[in-house]
């Protein structure tokens, strides 16, 4: 285990009858990753891809003993299926779903916090540990375990930039959409503090992007705080001002939260800033780790 | 997608019901409405622009006139302007205040403490932003539990920092508890109120407010739906929307169609390291069908500056072929003229290739490669 998930990682799928959640489930089970239970309220005694179904996040912890939830629910029901996994005890929940209000993300993030549970997004591809364990709705086969931990605001960015990595023979120690709300229950800080921790990890890349200022404060972190090498990118540099760029988060708002600014912020903190998602393997590769093995793949069907 | 604004006789107008003070008013659609309603309220009147952007004053289009003629005669004018592109359609005529103070008070959310932030100057009557680069002293804040909601003696902290009279304290407190409720029950993520004036005669009156919704939280709010106003949305984002695609016009020649958000401004960030410039933000969301796929290509080239255009699909949950069907089917009813160049990785990505070879498509395996390609057919 890198951080995070890994093979002790026993997941819940709340959500698990839909057509997301079902999808999911049967990825992440041929990823290998052990999904134990599923919920969805009025389902108990159904099975989805032999994995038994309960009406409650309770009845599901009772029965098999999860340590880890991920959230397919839709948004209207989300903030209701986060409150319920951390009253279960749920230690780690990812939600995975978008378009959550950002009145239902205040509260949640406060109770979370109170709770002493970890949420990871909401609006995230979720996350993976290489080779152990797929929470999330990444492609695997573009991973290979790897020194290289990841962390980024984005979804198919990432898997560009991990696909990049893995071509030139990088492996990931772990890889962690934090997602691309204004308000995510895990932030760059968190995730940064514990690849600075993990053993497995020797450098990591930042995926960053317009609007806010959680890569200001990661590069005040990072400066202060960290050893590993950094490098990093941040998308948005052509993004209009006062503009959504798709993400909720990613809106340039009275002149602040521009790319310049975080890309200024973080080389002043010593990460390498690549221009371009392919410029993050080139940047890897200067920092001279030995590489993992080389891998002959294409990132192929059932991604 | 963007956030929703409503105009300022729609924000005053859902203000009032939370108890805060606007001067009366009413909408006109005609320079001679315009005359009937000032002869109604009683002169002197303000003659505004409804438009959905800033600058409206700069731009002539808030008059304050002393007779009904000189409103008529006013609203004619304001009527022919065109605000930063969006014509006049409709203006408010209300009752002119007399001003003792210009005041400045909003809401909005502090994404560092995850909390609602209430703002207050005593600097009111011009945008928030330059007073906080030039006089940061100036402007209090104070943040709502997220439990607890708002309580007055935030208002009277607020109140106190700005020096606000004693007198209006119980005044403030209400108007203050009315914007915090009214955020919340329209799931709002930006409520502000500027000028709140105080009057001549000592009263605090909301003589321009703006609103800016949350888009996540509209689903439950079906009549703030109906607020929206077509004539202010561009029509290909109205399009967009409407069809559940992420679509930003830009003024560059490139038209771009991307899988995801990051990896869309990614796209247009290495197309101008290439010495391009997109026309467009475009996310295709994932798993995107090909008729969804289809919309957003007649959107991009609806745009007479596209001279090329570049897809970039990572696919995941969005599959490469059904991308392929998506690109050809639109192509088969629009035939356009302009280069395109895709670059499809992924799942299915060999089929998508497969179909899209049979229609005269540049192709690329890196984005890269891609970008480099695609600007420079665009010359």
């Amino acid at each position: 285990m890198s951080i995070l998930v890994g093979r002790a990682t026993r997941l819940l799928v709340q959500g698990i009858t839909g057509r997301e959640g079902e999808f999911h489930t049967r990825q992440m089970l041929e990823y290998g990753t052990s999904v134990v239970a599923g919920v969805t309220p009025g389902k108990r005694g159904m099975q989805v891809a032999g994995i038994p179904v309960f009406d409650t996040v309770k009845a599901a912890w009772e029965a098999t003993g999860a340590n880890a939830s991920i959230i397919y629910v839709p948004a209207a029901f989300a903030a209701d299926a986060i409150y319920e996994a951390v009253d279960a005890g749920i230690p780690l929940i990812v939600c995975i779903t978008e378009g959550i209000p950002i009145l239902d993300m205040l509260k949640v993030y406060h109770y979370v916090k109170l709770k002493g549970a970890r949420l990871i997004g909401p609006n995230c591809p979720g996350l993976i540990t290489p080779g152990e364990a797929k929470v999330g709705i990444m492609p695997g086969p573009i991973h290979v375990a790897g020194k290289v931990g990841l962390v980024s605001r984005s979804g198919t960015l990432t898997y560009e930039v991990v696909w990049e990595l893995t071509q030139r023979g990088f492996g990931q120690s772990a890889c962690v959409g934090i997602g691309g709300d204004p308000i995510i229950g895990t932030s760059f800080v968190d995730v940064l503090s514990l690849f600075q921790q993990d053993p497995a990890t020797e450098a990591v890349v930042l995926i960053g992007e317009i609007g806010g200022t959680d890569e200001e404060e990661a590069a005040e972190f990072i400066g202060s705080r960290m050893t590993k090498p950094v490098v990093g990118f941040i998308a948005g540099q052509t993004a209009p001002q006062g503009k959504r760029m798709g993400h909720a988060g990613a809106i340039i708002s009275g002149g602040r939260g521009t790319a310049a600014e975080k890309v200024a912020a973080l080389q002043k903190a010593g990460v390498k800033v690549a221009k371009s998602p392919s410029q993050v393997g080139e940047l890897v590769e200067v920092l001279g780790l030995d590489a993992g093995p080389t891998v002959d793949r294409q990132p192929s069907r059932n991604g | 997608m963007l956030a929703m604004k409503i105009h300022e006789y729609q924000a005053k107008q859902l203000l009032a019901r939370y108890g805060i003070p606007v001067p009366p008013g009413e909408v006109a659609y005609s320079p001679g409405q315009a005359r009937d309603i000032a002869r109604r309220l009683g002169c002197p009147v303000v003659v505004k622009a409804q438009v959905l952007v800033g600058g409206r004053g700069k731009a002539g289009g808030v008059r304050l006139v002393s007779t009904p003629d000189d409103a008529e005669e006013v609203a004619k004018k304001i009527f022919s302007l065109h605000i930063k592109g969006s014509p006049v359609r409709k203006v408010l005529v209300a009752q002119a205040a007399s001003v003792a103070q210009e005041l400045y008070l909003g809401a909005t959310l502090d994404r560092v403490t995850r909390r609602l932030v209430l703002i207050a100057s005593s600097q009111g009557g011009v945008d928030i932003e330059e007073v906080a680069a030039r006089a940061p002293e100036k402007i209090a804040k104070v943040f709502v539990d997220p439990f607890i909601g708002f309580s007055d003696y935030l208002a009277r902290d607020l109140a106190f920092e700005i020096q606000l009279p004693p007198s209006l304290l119980r005044d403030f407190a209400t108007i203050s508890r009315g914007l915090i409720q009214a955020f919340v029950e329209v799931d709002a993520s930006l409520v502000e109120i500027n000028p709140l004036a105080i009057t001549a005669q000592g009263q605090l009156w909301a003589l321009d407010a703006k609103i800016v919704l949350d888009d996540n939280g509209l689903f439950r709010h079906k009549d703030l739906e109906a607020l929206r106003d077509p004539d202010e949305e561009n029509p290909y984002e109205r399009q967009a929307r409407e069809n559940e695609l992420s679509y930003v016009k830009l003024d560059g020649r490139i038209g771009c169609m991307v899988n995801g958000a990051g990896l869309s401004m990614a796209t247009m960030d290495v197309i101008k390291l290439y010495g391009g410039a997109p026309a467009n933000f475009l996310d295709i969301g994932g798993g995107a069908k090909a008729d969804k796929v289809a919309v957003a290509l007649r959107i991009i080239l609806s745009d007479s500056n596209v001279k090329a255009v570049l897809f970039n699909i990572f696919g995941g949950i969005t599959r490469c072929d059904e991308v392929a069907r998506g690109i050809i089917a639109a192509l088969d009813e629009v035939r356009p003229d302009v280069p395109m160049v895709a670059r499809l990785v992924g799942t299915n990505e060999a089929e998508g290739r497969a179909l899209l070879s049979r229609a005269r498509m540049i192709t690329a395996t890196t984005l890269q490669e891609a970008a480099q390609k695609v600007v420079e057919v665009a010359r």
